[in-house]
């Protein structure tokens, strides 16, 4: 047990849009141990993004249960849930999300300002997290003045620089090119192999996938099909 | 510590962002700064005109005129009257043992604006012998003072910059009788700067007035000696007059035009206010918008909705504060000093200054924080309100 980071049982998440109930999940279980790389694929709609939303506390089940390293999440306050996203939690987005009027090194800083750290810590911390993504010479340009390979590195920085146990990545290649893509699925890996971040990548792209220890597929709210590869 | 540098992160990268949204910030600081022009231009005219009447007065000079005239131009005293304001308590007398009193006669004559061309009312002061000593910072700028007897005039410097023809030389014309302009003199900006002084007897002839004075000016031993004088004119029967201190005789002419001055500004200024509000809460809300995806990315590394809220309001503040800034500054540049005339209380012309104080630029700038406050709650609100789903997928 001490293996599982993550625990989805009898998950159910459903919206009303107008009169209509829409279900995304019926009742989805699911289990992620530490160290995981997860690759989740499916078409549209299938409820890809919902499930990395529902893991990483932006969103809340209809009824079931969440758990994070034996600890309901679920049940937390918004404010409890911000919390701990900030403990245990980096996002990594399709396309980058990083702040235009900050430079990297303060892009990559922010999820440190909630933490009790003096300056010199978060400008270690911050400079300790740029090496890792091969960003240390671009510290001071802007996003406008990076390409899209390195804004993702960028993110991916600040994703990591809270040292969080886990990664929620959505569509992180999916603005890239297949040679960008590939290097910053390598750095997933090594992230993943090197630190032991337990990643859950939503993909629509096979090749991505196989960066993954193994795939989920997804569809109409249900897992259709279990895969597991060796990376 | 960690709500402090939350907040302080992102209300600075909200103030970092107000470039990239240059011209809807550019017409939100000039919409306040419109707003904060016209009040303070009011302000400051109402003021001026304040200054201008209060300067004037001082507390140990009584005005005696007839009982309920209220203004100059509406009284009307006897000789014999004048005569036992002289007998008075309290009055200064000079080494002789005469009275420090001055007769006065107070006319209309009409002048030219230099402006606008238009005619307009202008007194015409005759005054006694102690006349000129009885007014505070008297300095004589150009010429000399008028003869005794003599067909000349001295004219305030206020009017012979807002009036034209009365240049120190000319001869000028008001009915049939025929002046020279002698000298300009200068009362520090007070409301004796807005008139022509002659000879009282002068005046009182060529005027056809007979012996006729409508006020007395009379120096008092002290301030307290006012209302002696007062006293000792309530209780002769011959004596139904009005005895008030000089000061708060100009202060009780300035208040009707200074209300009213002030009563219109501040309206004006308040439904202009709505306007900027509009434009304020416009550009706030098309910054939420704008940022929606950035506060949602916030949000989910962990930060709060109240930074988002206080960092969209300090955004507004802050066009607010540079909107409030450069309108006081515009007016103090375009209004602080600016001569104008307007009717006083007596229908006859008074030049003042707008004067622009920093307690009213205080007003101003506090104007214009309430418009960017007001402009900036709600959207601040719906920024700390951003659904974190919803906004990660704004594009």
């Amino acid at each position: 047990m001490s293996d599982t980071l993550i625990r989805l049982a009898g998950v159910e998440k459903s919206f009303v849009k107008g009169k209509e109930k829409i279900s995304i999940f019926e009742h989805l279980d699911m289990t992620i141990p530490r160290g995981d790389f997860v690759a989740i694929m499916g078409p549209s709609g299938s409820g890809k993004t919902t499930l990395l939303n529902l893991l990483g506390g932006i969103d809340s089940p209809t009824a079931g249960e969440i758990q994070f390293a034996g600890e309901r999440i679920d049940s937390h306050s918004e404010r409890q849930l911000s919390k701990w996203r900030s403990d245990h939690v980096g996002f990594i987005f399709q396309f980058y999300n990083l702040m235009p009027m900050l430079n990297a090194a303060q892009n990559v800083e922010l999820p440190l300002l909630l933490k009790p750290l003096s300056a010199s810590q978060r400008k270690n911390n911050v400079a300790a997290a740029l090496e890792v993504v091969s960003l240390s010479d671009r510290a001071k340009h802007f996003p406008r003045e990076m390409s899209g390979g390195q804004q993702q590195r960028v993110a991916i920085a600040r994703a990591i620089v809270s040292d969080p146990q886990m990664l929620l990545c959505d569509e992180p290649t999916g603005d890239l090119d297949r040679t960008v893509a590939d290097e910053i699925l390598g750095v997933l890996q090594l992230l993943n192999r090197e630190l032991g971040k337990t990643i859950v990548m939503v993909t629509h792209d096979p090749a991505a996938a196989r960066y993954a220890k193994r795939t989920l597929h997804l569809d109409k709210g249900k897992f259709v099909e279990r895969e597991e590869l060796a990376a | 510590m960690s709500l402090a540098s939350q907040v302080s992160a992102v209300v600075s990268m909200n103030v970092k962002s107000i470039g990239q949204r240059f011209w809807p910030s550019v017409s939100t600081a000039l919409a306040v700064a419109l707003v904060v022009v016209v009040l303070l231009s009011f302000l400051a005219m109402a003021n001026g005109f304040q200054k201008t009447m209060r300067g004037a007065g001082r507390d140990d000079i009584a005005i005696v005129l007839r009982a309920g005239s209220q203004a100059e131009l509406n009284s009307g005293l006897t000789r014999d009257q004048v005569r036992l304001i002289g007998e008075g308590p309290g009055v200064v007398r000079d080494a002789n043992g005469d009275a420090v009193i001055s007769s006065e006669l107070y006319l209309i004559v009409d002048g030219v604006k230099r402006d606008t061309g238009t005619k307009a009312n202008l007194p015409l002061r005759g005054i006694g012998a102690a006349g000129a000593g009885l007014r505070d910072g008297l300095k004589i700028v150009e010429g000399r003072m008028f003869a005794s007897g003599a067909n000349e005039l001295l004219v305030g410097r206020a009017l012979q910059r807002e009036f034209r023809g009365f240049d120190v030389g000319s001869t000028v014309r008001f009915g049939k009788t025929q002046w020279t302009v002698v000298g300009a003199f200068e009362t520090g900006g007070t409301v004796f700067e807005s008139e022509f002084w002659a000879d009282l007897p002068v005046v009182q002839s060529l005027f056809n007035r007979g012996a006729a004075v409508q006020t007395v000016r009379a120096k008092m031993t002290s301030p307290e000696a006012v209302a002696q004088l007062k006293a000792y004119s309530d209780n002769d029967p011959r004596l139904k007059l009005d005895v008030v201190s000089e000061n708060a005789y100009f202060a009780d002419q300035a208040s009707g035009t200074t209300n009213l001055i002030a009563k219109l500004g501040w309206p004006l200024a308040i439904a202009m206010a709505f306007g900027a509000i509009a434009g304020a809460l416009n550009t706030m809300y098309s910054s939420v918008a704008s940022r929606t995806r950035e506060i949602a990315t916030l949000r989910a590394i962990g930060y709060g909705g109240f930074p988002a809220f206080v960092g969209t309001l300090v955004e507004s503040l802050v066009l607010a504060a540079i909107g409030g800034v450069i309108g006081a500054a515009a007016a103090f540049l375009f209004f602080d000093g600016l001569s104008a005339a307007t009717l006083g209380a007596s229908f006859t012309q008074v030049v003042f200054q707008f004067a622009l104080t920093p307690a009213l630029m205080l007003n101003g700038l506090i104007l214009g924080m309430v418009i960017g406050l007001i402009g900036g709650l709600l959207p601040a609100m719906r920024a700390a309100r951003i659904p974190i789903v919803a906004g990660l997928a704004e594009r």
